[in-house]
């Protein structure tokens, strides 16, 4: 047994043993899990793929004469106003004014939130549109201009969403090819996608959010950055393995960080042709090995995580709740699965290189003293489903 | 015999110019196009393999050089942009060559084999990421 403290104090004076969530499979096989729970301090698990459910507040301190801007748009992408004075909220998923989407199906979208948020932590240059009524405090009605992540006060990622704890594997079992958040899917289930870093994911290093809770200090895109609530959609009561691992979606995490103190490398704007734009994150989760069963958990393997595969072109946009099947990450890393005689060819939508270079950098930064653990300040909840949206005929 | 993919650009005056007849005929090469294009501004382009004697490739791109076709031995028609690849795999399944693909399955990082692309760009207004572009 050991205690954050203790972690961090073996962090701090550099003698801490880190390991990443794949390193570590291994190494409880040589060592046993008795002896390796007593030397290993800390384990390294990351992920990076498109997180839609992500954005940022930006402040941009005040133009002279003064504006309550009421409408804006950034690089042409319009941020929601509906807060303080200079405070703006930028949406990952937001297209550009104008872009016409799927009319001229399938819409390529290029260029929305996502891009700017990339654009701005690569240090680049983007135009303020904005727009006010006026008021006599804030007499300012219009406003141009051009700024850069350093001349704004403040620019923190607010994620309701990041880090699903698993996810569906879609294939479409139509005659037409589709276009999904998941990719292109060719018609007859020629390809099948998947969107997890299997066994080197947050939480399927930690299924039952053991360590991992509100308060937890996290690797967001290079910052340090916190999980500051259950993630929306976070649905723990779920068909899981005897192993505890969610066969299905299951958790999700909320993050908070400084897009200051964030690497371009690991945030980048996504366009997903017919479906729309999206940010890609990367995210590292430390988890401390606390005791032996933290350790087991951790020693997760790609075969022994399945995830749901799901028919895109009608179970998934109806709702049926119909699941094909299940396959594992192990099967699915292959580039081929075979399902009802068929050979799909598997491509993924999450990047396992960018994943394993992640939990690399954590595990530097843990080894040199410079990512200090947190311990949660509240447990994630783990018992909760989700629910579905009714739509009713009367107002309640 | 030996191939060799090559990449032509050329400038306004000479697309009219019947100079892939001239490379089969003249100079007994096999020529497989895989794309050719006029642009608005009457520019154009070719990818293609060219099969051949080495001697007699060379001499077919010498005569092509003559007309003041540019060619290109680096930067071909598709281009894939390191530097912006993710590494999501994503475009693998799509590539019907395997010009994309993934040499080490436990790293999972893709790569690109210039040679083995036949153009057909899938893979352009497939990735999410923009790190496949064409010249042309
Ligand atoms: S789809 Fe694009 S980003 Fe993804 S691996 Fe292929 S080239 Fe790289
Ligand atoms: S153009 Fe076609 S063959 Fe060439 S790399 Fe792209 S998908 Fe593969």
């Amino acid at each position: 047994m050991k205690t954050y403290e203790e972690i961090n104090r073996k962090i701090e004076t550099g003698k801490a043993v880190v390991l990443t969530a794949e390193e570590i499979i291994d190494y409880v096989d040589r060592k046993g899990l008795d002896a390796a729970a007593k030397e290993v301090d800390v384990v390294t698990t990351a992920t990076f793929g498109p997180m839609c459910s992500s954005g940022c507040f930006l402040n941009f301190g005040h133009s002279k004469p003064k504006m309550r801007i009421s409408e804006a748009w950034l690089d042409d992408v319009p941020a929601y106003s509906g807060i303080a004075a200079v405070d703006v909220f930028l949406g990952a998923t937001q297209l550009r004014y104008n872009d016409p989407a799927n009319m001229n199906y399938p819409g390529r979208f290029e260029f929305g939130g996502a891009h700017v948020i990339e654009k701005l932590v690569a240090g680049e240059t983007v135009q303020l549109f904005g727009l006010s009524y006026g008021t006599d405090d804030y007499p300012r009605r219009e406003i141009r201009t051009w700024f850069t992540i350093d001349d704004l006060n403040q620019a923190i990622m607010v994620n309701p969403r990041n880090c699903y704890q698993n996810y569906n594997v879609a294939v479409n079992c139509s005659s037409r090819r589709i276009h999904t958040y998941l990719g292109i899917l060719e018609p007859y289930m020629r390809n099948a996608t998947y969107c997890s870093a299997g066994q080197l994911s947050p939480l399927l290093n930690d299924p039952l959010y053991e360590t991992v809770g509100v308060g937890t200090a996290v690797w967001l895109a290079g910052a340090r950055g916190h999980v500051y609530a259950e993630g929306t959609q976070h649905a723990p009561t779920c068909d899981r393995s005897p192993n505890g691992v969610p066969r299905e979606g299951a958790g999700t995490l909320a993050l908070t960080g400084d897009m200051k103190q964030m690497d371009p490398e690991f945030v980048r704007g996504v366009s997903l042709p017919g479906y729309g734009v999206s940010l890609s994150l990367g995210v590292g989760v430390p988890i401390p090995i606390l005791n032996e069963q933290i350790l087991k958990r951790t020693t997760v393997r790609d075969k022994d995580i399945v995830a749901p595969l799901i028919d895109y072109s009608h179970d998934y946009p109806e709702k049926t709740g119909r699941v094909l099947g299940q396959v594992s990450y192990a099967a699915l890393k292959t580039g081929e699965i075979t399902f009802d005689g068929r050979t799909v060819r598997v491509s993924a939508m999450s990047s396992y290189g960018k994943a394993l270079a992640i939990a690399e950098r954590l595990k530097d930064e843990i080894r040199r003293g410079d990512f200090l653990l947190a311990q949660p300040l509240a447990p994630l909840p783990r018992q909760q489903s989700m629910k579905g949206l009714k739509i009713t005929e009367e107002p309640k | 015999m030996i191939t060799r993919k090559l990449f032509f650009r050329f400038p306004k005056s000479e697309i009219e110019k019947p100079i892939v007849y001239h490379l089969v005929k003249d100079y007994d090469l096999i020529i497989n196009i895989f794309r050719a294009r006029v642009t608005d501004n009457k520019e154009g382009y070719m990818v293609l393999d060219v099969t051949g004697e080495e001697e007699s490739i060379e001499r077919g791109v010498e005569f092509v050089r003559a007309f003041g076709v540019a060619i290109d031995p680096i930067n071909k028609g598709v281009r894939w942009i390191e530097d912006r690849c993710t590494h999501c795999t994503n475009c693998i399944a799509h590539c019907p060559t395997n010009a994309l693909h993934i040499d080490d399955r436990k790293t999972m990082r893709v790569t690109f084999t210039e040679e083995l692309c036949v153009e057909c760009l899938n893979c352009l207004s497939n990735c999410p990421y923009g790190a496949c572009t064409s010249a042309f």
